[in-house]
């Protein structure tokens, strides 16, 4: 019996790296429908297009076994704190991709009624311009994500996401010192932050 | 024709009327409106399509609120206006017609106009301590929202209009 050649039996890689390459091959994608953009998701995730080539095959509707909220559709600001306890709710790490000009920035709709971007209350990685966007942008969206998670390190992703988990803290504090509804605090939380000429809430 | 039986009934109900296409619209008191609609209900119009609201912000009694009916034996349809003023109550129809009960709610919610005697006068859109009434005149159509009337994103429209000189 030989010497065993270290080179046939061990692989060196960075840990970020390997971890990274099974993050991005696996996403668990939560649909958030809300306008068209999900019926263009349907074609997305059906024979045709099939996301499932990405490793986004297991779509599920419950946000806790899901890692990748796909926004399809307009957000309105009654929505907005149903979008951030969704988004709250989801098994760490999380990616967002904002499908359509609705989620990205409010589109059309410069309106009291709709929340312009829902960047604008949680973190979004992704956006995917179109209205609706045809099924290859989201795919060309949803390979952006996977780009984006390989070269990503483990602990800025979970720092990340602890930023939003402090703005929700904050934004319970405020529901129970005004004794608000979560819509009106976010909603206040909101046009706070564009007052003072920032963009996001959390 | 139902108008002409309900100021046979009902003199002096109907303030005004007229018709257009084939439309027709009464004008009623809003405090004769329960009477008028129990009689043309009789008349056979048993069908309460939508009640909506229109804000005419300058007039003197601010708003109409328009009822549209459908009679579905001989599928003539009628339309009431009422005239109220701000902070007037109007009596609810949901004793006599179970679809004004979401319709009315929608007026409250957007237009701020109360109904009596409604089962559960809650705002139905938005929520329940959202600031005004988004459909009257007054309201500005962002809602004060920073992010709909700043610099923040350049307009299209001033090159829509170079495209179509």
């Amino acid at each position: 019996m030989g010497a065993i050649d270290l080179d046939d039996a061990v692989l060196t890689t960075r840990l970020d790296a390997v971890i990274n390459w099974g993050r991005k091959n696996s996403l668990w994608p939560m649909p958030f429908g809300t306008a068209c953009c999900a019926i263009e998701f349907m074609s997305v995730m059906a024979s045709r297009y099939d996301m499932s080539r990405f490793g986004a095959e297991a779509m599920r509707f419950s946000p806790r076994q899901s890692d990748m909220l796909m926004i399809l559709g307009t957000i309105t600001n009654k929505q907005a704190p149903v979008l951030r306890q969704i988004y709250a709710q989801m098994a760490e790490p999380k990616w967002v991709v904002a499908v359509g000009v609705c989620a990205s920035s409010g589109g059309m709709y410069r309106t009291y009624a709709t929340l312009q971007g829902a960047d604008r209350v949680i973190p979004v990685d992704v956006y995917v311009p179109g209205c609706p966007p045809r099924p290859e942008t989201m795919l060309y969206g949803v390979m952006e994500l996977q780009k984006k998670i390989s070269r990503e390190s483990l602990s800025a992703r979970k720092e990340h996401i602890e930023r939003f988990y402090a703005s929700m803290a904050r934004q319970e504090e405020l529901q129970e010192a005004k004794g608000l509804s979560s819509q009106q605090v976010v909603r206040e939380m909101v046009v706070a932050a564009g007052e003072q000429g920032g963009q996001q809430i959390w | 024709m139902v108008i002409e039986q309900i100021e046979a009934q009902l003199p002096g109900a109907i303030l005004d009327r007229h018709d257009f296409r084939g439309d027709t619209t009464i004008v009623v008191d809003g405090a004769r409106l329960l009477e008028v609609v129990d009689c043309i209900f009789r008349e056979g119009f048993q069908m309460l399509l939508d009640v909506t609201a229109v804000d005419l912000e300058t007039r003197e009694l601010r708003f109409d609120v328009v009822y549209h009916l459908l009679n579905l034996v001989s599928q003539d349809r009628l339309r009431i206006k009422v005239q109220v003023g701000e902070g007037v109550a109007l009596p609810s129809l949901t004793s006599r017609f179970k679809s004004a009960n979401w319709s009315e709610r929608e007026v409250f919610d957007l237009f701020g106009i109360p109904f009596t005697d409604h089962p559960g006068l809650e705002r139905l859109l938005m929520w329940p301590d959202f600031p005004g009434h988004p459909l009257r005149k007054d309201y500005p159509l962002d809602g004060g929202d920073p992010f709909c009337n700043q610099d923040i994103g350049a307009s299209y429209a001033p090159l829509a209009r170079s495209l179509n000189a």
